[in-house]
């Protein structure tokens, strides 16, 4: 089993800890004047994203957890499982729900997502940060308002509902933040 | 260009410095104690497995040289030649990873009083503080601060009781060696309390953290060392020191065999350090004080860097 010896740890570190996958955030050194040194470190368990912290004896050795991140592309869902492919080995994989959690209301097929693998399999998926979808369904438009700054909840193709300015049309391909879930401007065509 | 070439401390800071150099040169002229210097460059080194020298060669003699962690071992060399008390302020090197607390290279004010116990050195440890500025710092003992903090006695706890409450506060895989444990409950809980209010002089430590100090024949045996603590922060280490060569030497030994269980290099061991215990050192209370953390105090600053021209992110 790989392992990594504590000074090997820096930020970004993916460790085995009781079970689960975790990532280091915050390595210090605590190191009294005579006696023992530890390595006193904040984790990040990368399956819930909760922070832990923990102390490691410096010079003990800690398990490596088998966690990646790679770009894959989004294919396609079949309403339990959403599959990606690797584009230059056109290997697949499939993420269950949970690793999708709020990324799947953006993704309508074909968008480059990051995807964190844990022994292989989906631990979580990243919707890129910026998608372009299009409105399906929003009130009518209120033409020439375009300072009132008022806003109106529009539906996208993908199912997801986003809030819009006023001036936006159904129809119209806007452009999302994924990461806040906000409308950033009408896509350029 | 970028503006790495300009000293972290500012021109306040470096005079401080000088400031606080020419106050301890003046008490220790004062108190009797006579200047010395060492070498930086020596053949051996500490073997204690939780300090990292850093080492170069000597292209003349074609052999290894470390760059001293301290210079505790040529100080007592002078002391067995019959130097009488003495003090240096040294640069001292330390392979370690940087933090608030730590640089690779600092400055460390050490002395030596023959016929000193380690209550006596304390006194005028305090002395000292109190002519840079400081307020005299109060004696607490281990248990006291072990026990407030913790509730757990750590002369008697059991070991399964403080490897429980090691677990609980975060250490991962606690072992069940005792001084790794305390060291652990030490260094994460109870320091951090020591000195917020009031400078605390540290003593009566737990048998198992003597390093280089006596033990004393109490009914409760603690090791005749202290610390001094300001602010969480530990300044000064000193000890009534050990002067039996066989117990320094078996000491030695054991060091070697757990760098060796935890796949460290062997470190040689100082032979002549060795022979000057042999020949009979007085004995004395030796004390070392890290300056660049005194500094902090003095200038109330949060990082060690601060108080250094160039450490070693802009060396």
């Amino acid at each position: 089993m790989a392992s990594y010896s504590t000074s090997e740890f820096k930020n970004g570190l993916k460790l085995m800890i009781d079970g689960d996958p975790f990532a280091i955030v915050e390595n210090d050194i605590v190191k009294p004047g005579k006696g023992q040194a530890f390595n006193r470190v904040k984790l990040r368990n990368l399956k819930n994203g909760r922070v832990i912290e923990r102390t490691f004896k410096s010079g003990d050795n800690v398990e490596a957890a088998d966690v990646m991140d790679v770009e894959l592309q989004y294919l396609y869902t079949d309403g339990d499982m959403w599959h990606f492919m690797d584009t230059s080995s056109y290997d697949q994989v499939a993420a269950d729900e949970k690793a999708m959690s709020d990324s799947a209301q953006w993704l309508k097929g074909e968008e480059m997502c990051e995807v964190t693998l844990w022994n292989g399999q989906p631990l979580t998926v990243s919707a890129p940060n910026f998608v372009t979808l299009q409105i399906t369904e929003t009130d009518p438009g209120v033409r020439g308002d375009t300072a009132s700054g008022g806003s109106k909840p529009a539906t996208l193709e993908t199912g997801a509902t986003v809030k819009v300015p006023l001036f936006v049309e159904q129809d119209e391909i806007i452009k999302i933040d994924t990461r806040t879930a906000e409308y950033v401007s009408r896509a350029k065509d | 260009m970028g503006k790495n070439w300009r000293p972290r401390a500012d021109l306040a800071t470096i005079r401080l410095r000088a400031e606080l150099l020419d106050n301890i040169r003046s008490f220790m002229k004062e108190e009797g104690v006579l200047e010395v210097e060492t070498p930086i460059l020596s053949p051996a080194s500490i073997p204690d497995p939780n300090i990292h020298s850093l080492q170069t060669s000597l292209s003349e003699k074609t052999s290894k040289r470390y760059l001293g962690t301290s210079p505790e071992f040529y100080m007592k060399r002078l002391l067995a030649a019959g130097s009488g008390p003495i003090f240096q302020i040294s640069r001292v090197f330390r392979d370690d990873a940087t933090s608030r607390l730590h640089q690779p290279e600092f400055s460390m004010l050490e002395w030596y009083m023959p016929g000193y116990d380690h209550h006596n050195l304390m006194q005028q440890l305090s002395t000292l503080l109190i002519s840079i500025g400081l307020s005299k710092p109060v004696k607490l003992s281990y248990e006291a601060a072990f026990v407030s903090e913790l509730g757990l006695n750590p002369h008697t706890a059991d070991v399964s009781e403080l490897r429980e409450l090691a677990s609980k506060k975060g250490l991962y895989e606690a072992p069940a060696e005792r001084s790794v444990l305390l060291e652990f409950l030490f260094s994460h809980t109870v320091s951090k309390k020591l000195g917020n209010e009031q400078a605390v002089l540290l003593v009566e430590y737990p048998v198992c953290q003597a390093a280089l100090a006596r033990i004393s024949s109490d009914e409760m045996p603690t090791a005749e060392r202290f610390e001094l603590f300001i602010s969480g922060i530990e300044i000064a280490n000193g000890f009534h020191e050990l002067t039996d060569a066989n117990e320094q030497r078996d000491r030695f030994v054991m060091e070697n065999t757990r760098r060796e269980s935890m796949n460290l290099a062997q470190v040689p061991v100082d032979d002549n350090f060795l022979a000057a215990l042999e020949s009979g050192i007085p004995a004395c209370a030796g004390v070392a004080v890290g300056l660049d953390r005194l500094l902090m105090i003095l200038a109330n600053k949060n990082r060690i860097e601060d108080l250094m021209t160039f450490p070693v992110e802009l060396a």
